[in-house]
């Protein structure tokens, strides 16, 4: 496996698409925190953005690369290689490559202006966290779809629309039930609804940490009052990790059935 | 020896090879033929593990080889569309290649063979369909492998390559390899086959050298040979298609 992760680790670094990533991130991270000239303000809005568009870039990327690899992958099931270490390879080629450019491009803004502070430092490092577990969620959920639909644009579409799901119509439903069933104790249903959506896993986690009460809502108020923070950001974390997890052991467990 | 054990396997229900066995035991040339869509391709992956078959075993060196890797060490392949990672050079594929397998290949002598030279330094996605296939091939056979499986090789090569490719595949025979090749180009395979398979909707129609299939259907020649054999199967269909219909009419007056 680490042959092959090498390799499309390093095809994956020389691309321009790690490359635009990391410019993304450099330029977004050092004008929010140039523009608002205090980095934990800067860290909310970074929140934000991290929430949303590392899973959405992570969706495009893993369908995107895994279309791209196919002939590659064809030529290396030629070869006396194991089928799990050929697409668990790629995986995490892929995943190391646009997590490290995410990280690189986020820290070296605020090495450059100073983190300003151990709790900014802890708040940082905890959206690095959020940012790279989201990411290589939806990397392993879209490479999964891309495995599973030969048809690019059928898989194109079921990757946009899982995390459409995840990052807008799930939390739109979630109010909804929430507002339908307020005569009931909804506790148990808002954690249960929270740990099984990684997005608003990590941002739980990140506001949790980030201390935001304003922003925390209902699901992170419930959170904080079941688990007090310290308990509450372990087990989010540990559910977040589950979203990693998951779906990597299932790409691992569905590519010795398939067909090339 | 490779030897295919009563192979069974449906692409989303729709059957491709329907029972196939089959035994290759001496070194030599086998073309496998058949019209488009007659599960050659899927053969080869089967044996290859890229394909898994629903039912049936499939043996390499005398080995069940289905869901395991390390008897690929001994195969050299050859895809029917050869396409490559766009931003490897040429070189840089042959060693990549070298060192996933874990094996020294010998690329220099077919390089000069099918006249790459030139190309080593060339990125894959600026090289022509026919360039690529000579990448492809030099992959296939410079781990001097005990069995070459080529899936329409001849596709895309000009006459020199050709050629080349006949040479190497005449050496590799004499070498007392098993080289299982599809190609629809008949008059590859009368100059250079030993035995000839002929699938036909899944199933094996044929398996024997050129003369036992001139003598079963009374033609010269493996295309004459392939042509008798299409049309008397379509005949079959025809008769039992009018057969069927007829006992249908019967059917119909008795009730």
């Amino acid at each position: 496996m680490k042959r092959i992760l090498k390799y499309s680790f390093f095809d994956m670094i020389r691309s321009r698409w790690s490359i635009f990533y990391f410019l993304f991130f450099l330029i977004t991270a050092s004008s929010l925190l140039y523009m608002s000239n205090d980095s934990s303000r800067a860290l909310a809005s970074l929140m934000n953005i991290v929430i949303i568009l590392c899973p959405l870039i992570g969706t495009l990327f893993g369908v995107m690369y895994y279309y791209n690899s196919r002939d590659f992958i064809e030529l290396l099931l030629a070869q006396p290689i194991k089928r799990r270490d050929i697409f668990l390879g790629e995986y995490f080629g892929l995943a190391f490559s646009i997590v490290i450019s995410f990280i690189a491009g986020i820290t070296i803004p605020f090495i450059f202006y100073g983190f300003g502070g151990a709790d900014t430092l802890v708040n940082f490092l905890t959206i690095v966290v959020a940012g790279s577990i989201l990411t290589m969620a939806f990397l392993a959920i879209s490479f999964l779809v891309a495995m599973k639909n030969s048809n690019k644009i059928k898989g194109f579409g079921l990757a946009i629309i899982i995390w459409l799901f995840m990052a807008i119509i799930y939390d739109g439903l979630f109010l909804m039930s929430l507002f339908i069933f307020e005569d009931y104790p909804l506790e148990t249903f808002s954690l249960a609804m929270t740990v099984i959506n990684p997005i608003d896993l990590c941002r739980t986690l990140v506001m949790l940490q980030l201390d935001i009460s304003a922003l925390l809502g209902y699901t992170g108020a419930v959170f904080n009052k079941f688990f007090g923070t310290s308990q509450g950001i372990i087990i989010s974390l540990f559910f977040a990790l589950l979203w990693v997890a998951g779906p990597v052991w299932t790409i691992s467990w569905q590519c010795k059935a398939k067909d090339f | 020896m490779i030897e295919l054990k009563n192979i069974y396997k449906a692409y989303k229900k729709v059957p491709v090879l329907k029972g196939v066995s089959l035994k290759m035991e001496k070194g030599g040339v086998y073309a496998v033929l058949g019209p488009n869509g007659s599960g050659k391709t899927t053969l080869m992956k089967c044996i290859l593990g890229m394909v898994l078959p629903d039912r049936g075993e499939v043996f390499v060196g005398g080995e069940s080889v289905i869901k395991k890797h390390s008897y690929r060490e001994n195969i050299g392949y050859l895809p029917q569309i050869a396409r490559f990672p766009d931003n490897l050079k040429v070189e840089e594929l042959f060693k990549m290649i070298s060192d996933l397998r874990g094996q020294k290949g010998n690329s220099e002598d077919l390089i000069q063979r099918f006249g790459l030279e030139k190309y080593l330094s060339y990125k894959l996605s600026s090289l022509s369909g026919g360039t690529r296939q000579k990448v492809n091939l030099v992959i296939c056979f410079m781990f001097d492998a005990q069995y070459i499986l080529l899936d329409e090789p001849t596709s895309g090569l000009d006459p020199v390559a050709m050629i080349a490719l006949r040479k190497l595949i005449e050496e590799k025979k004499q070498e007392g390899k098993i080289i299982i090749l599809t190609t629809h180009i008949m008059d590859v395979v009368e100059k250079m086959a030993d035995e000839i398979i002929f699938l036909m909707e899944g199933k094996i129609y044929f398996q024997g050298d050129q003369e036992k299939l001139d003598e079963l259907t009374g033609s010269e020649g493996v295309e004459a040979s392939i042509a008798q054999l299409l049309l008397k199967e379509e005949k079959g269909k025809n008769d039992s298609s009018q057969k069927n219909g007829f006992r249908f009419k019967l059917n119909k007056v008795a009730l």
